[in-house]
């Protein structure tokens, strides 16, 4: 068994509320352009949402889409926007090689919100309950329906990791493929959160759901005048190959996955905790053989939230003060797109190690002195130069925490 | 509703259900799945949009009738003959 493979990312799909692949969303975020949006959900008053545009019908029929679930639609899209990217002949692939592992941060509320509604339409005639309910529901649903999209035959899973699910997707590719258990992995994180109302229902009762009379301005990590999340919908997800099978078919590399990590806080259901983050980012640059010093771009997980922000400022001033790390975050742009958002953030930050260029953090108007991080990257793009490391946070409720530092690879 | 009536009402879910398929040459003598792709999800869909249009229960045991849409217009004509169309 080959555990110190090197891990390579050959190909990406992805959707975000602002831009439908790579270079639509890098330009975008360059650009300062937020992807939030006025939106409706059931039962509540209007909110403000990330919401994605994306062409179903690309790759599925009008009945696959009736039949699948939103996350499956995100999922099937940014698979095969990944395998065509990779330059993959998927005809000869062998599909029982192939593994999808998708995070997610939650499954089959909106089918559940959606049946609930239907039948209190009928009196609550449990008759009228769709036998699609549990296809739909089931946690490996929308992995499930890239194996059925792709006629892939190899593992699928899903891993729910709230919203740290994104690293949490590439992390187990990386370790299947060390397994050998498959040899390219489908791999990244995906989320349809929008779609249920109950998401912004609850965010609204901790007091953490943001509102702002532009939606372009409501999602202000690390800002005095923050007052909340904005949740998003999205999907970001890359074709996942061992080094030598990379190069052998002379696959065009985005970089190398060469350090992660996860942990638990074991603290609280909701709130984080600094001290494990810091541990998870040490945990990963030391697994990298690297040290903080290294790192030129840090892809905060910051939601916008109280004491979130003021949680990981904590943790990345511990973990990177004095060093030259910069901190960018991609959520200020598009919302906090949950299962996806470890994956979106981290793709949106990969093209640095081209252009050498690290995005803002846009509506950072005033920083909140308790979130002080002396390299945050506000509101305007910084020109680095050379960018050759970029680590990427991911927390979410319960306390679970993934890093993941990627390197440019350098053939 | 009068079996024409029927038939466009059946028309009407399996485009819903079906909505890739041309359904402007469904043969009435033919079973469905020997014209359009249908497997047992979607014939369970065509029972489901029955009974929360028209309030039309369907017993496993009559799923048979409902093979070509001749069979379905015949089994339905008395179950619905004093339902308007919705």
């Amino acid at each position: 068994m080959a555990l110190d493979d090197r891990i390579v990312i050959t190909g990406i799909g992805l959707t975000a509320p602002n831009g439908n692949n790579l270079a639509e969303y890098r330009q975008n975020l360059l650009e300062g352009k937020s992807g939030v949006v006025d939106y409706e959900t059931r039962y509540m008053p209007p909110v403000l949402a990330g919401v994605c545009n994306f062409d179903e019908l690309r790759y599925q029929k009008r009945k696959e889409v009736r039949r699948g679930t939103r996350a499956g639609s995100v999922a099937v899209y940014c698979s095969h926007e990944a395998i065509a990217d990779a330059g993959l002949d998927w005809e000869s692939v062998d599909r029982s090689r192939v593994g999808v592992y998708l995070g997610i941060t939650e499954h089959g509320n909106v089918e559940t919100e959606n049946e609930i509604y239907e039948i209190s339409q009928f009196d609550y005639d449990t008759k009228v309950w769709s036998h699609h309910h549990n296809p739909r529901t089931v946690a490996n649903n929308p992995a499930g329906e890239v194996t059925l999209s792709l006629g892939i035959t190899g593992p699928h899973l899903t891993i729910g990791a709230a919203c740290a699910a994104g690293n949490a997707g590439f992390i187990q590719a990386a370790q299947m493929l060390r397994l050998r258990e498959c040899d390219i992995a489908v791999a990244g994180g995906i989320s349809e959160s929008i779609h249920t109302f109950g998401i912004f229902a609850s965010f609204q009762s901790q007091g953490a759901l943001a509102t702002h009379e532009d939606p372009t301005k409501a999602c202000r990590p690390f800002d005095v005048d923050r007052n909340g999340i904005v949740v998003a919908e999205g999907g970001g997800i890359c074709t996942v190959e061992r080094l030598q099978d990379a190069e052998a078919r002379g696959a065009k590399i985005y970089g190398e996955i060469v350090g992660y990590a996860m942990n638990s806080d074991a603290s609280d259901f909701v709130l984080p905790n600094s001290t494990r983050q810091a541990e998870c980012i040490e945990l990963a640059l030391g697994r990298a053989g690297i040290s903080a010093d290294d790192i030129d771009i840090v892809s905060s997980h910051a939601t916008a939230t109280e004491q979130g922000d003021i949680e990981e400022a904590t943790a990345l001033r511990r973990a990177f003060e004095g060093t030259s790390a910069v901190i960018n975050n991609t959520k200020s742009f598009i919302g906090h797109a949950m299962g996806a958002a470890g994956a979106l953030e981290l793709l949106g930050n990969l093209p640095a190690f081209d252009d050498g260029i690290a995005h803002a953090t846009i509506n950072l108007e005033n920083q909140d002195s308790r979130c002080a991080l002396p390299n945050l990257v506000a509101n305007e793009p910084r020109n680095l130069g050379q960018v050759d490391y970029i680590l990427n946070n991911s927390f979410g409720m319960l306390g679970i925490n993934s890093v993941l530092v990627v390197k440019k690879y350098q053939g | 509703m009068t079996g024409e009536e029927i038939r466009q009402v059946v028309l009407d879910i399996l485009e819903r259900i079906a909505p890739d398929e041309d359904l402007s040459d469904l043969d009435d003598a033919v079973p469905f799945r020997d014209q359009m792709e249908l497997d047992s999800m979607d014939f369970l869909d065509i029972v489901m949009e029955l009974r929360k249009a028209y309030r039309v229960q369907i017993p496993e045991e009559d799923y048979q009738n409902l093979n070509t849409m001749g069979s379905t217009v015949e089994y339905l004509t008395p179950k619905l003959k004093d339902v308007p169309v919705a």
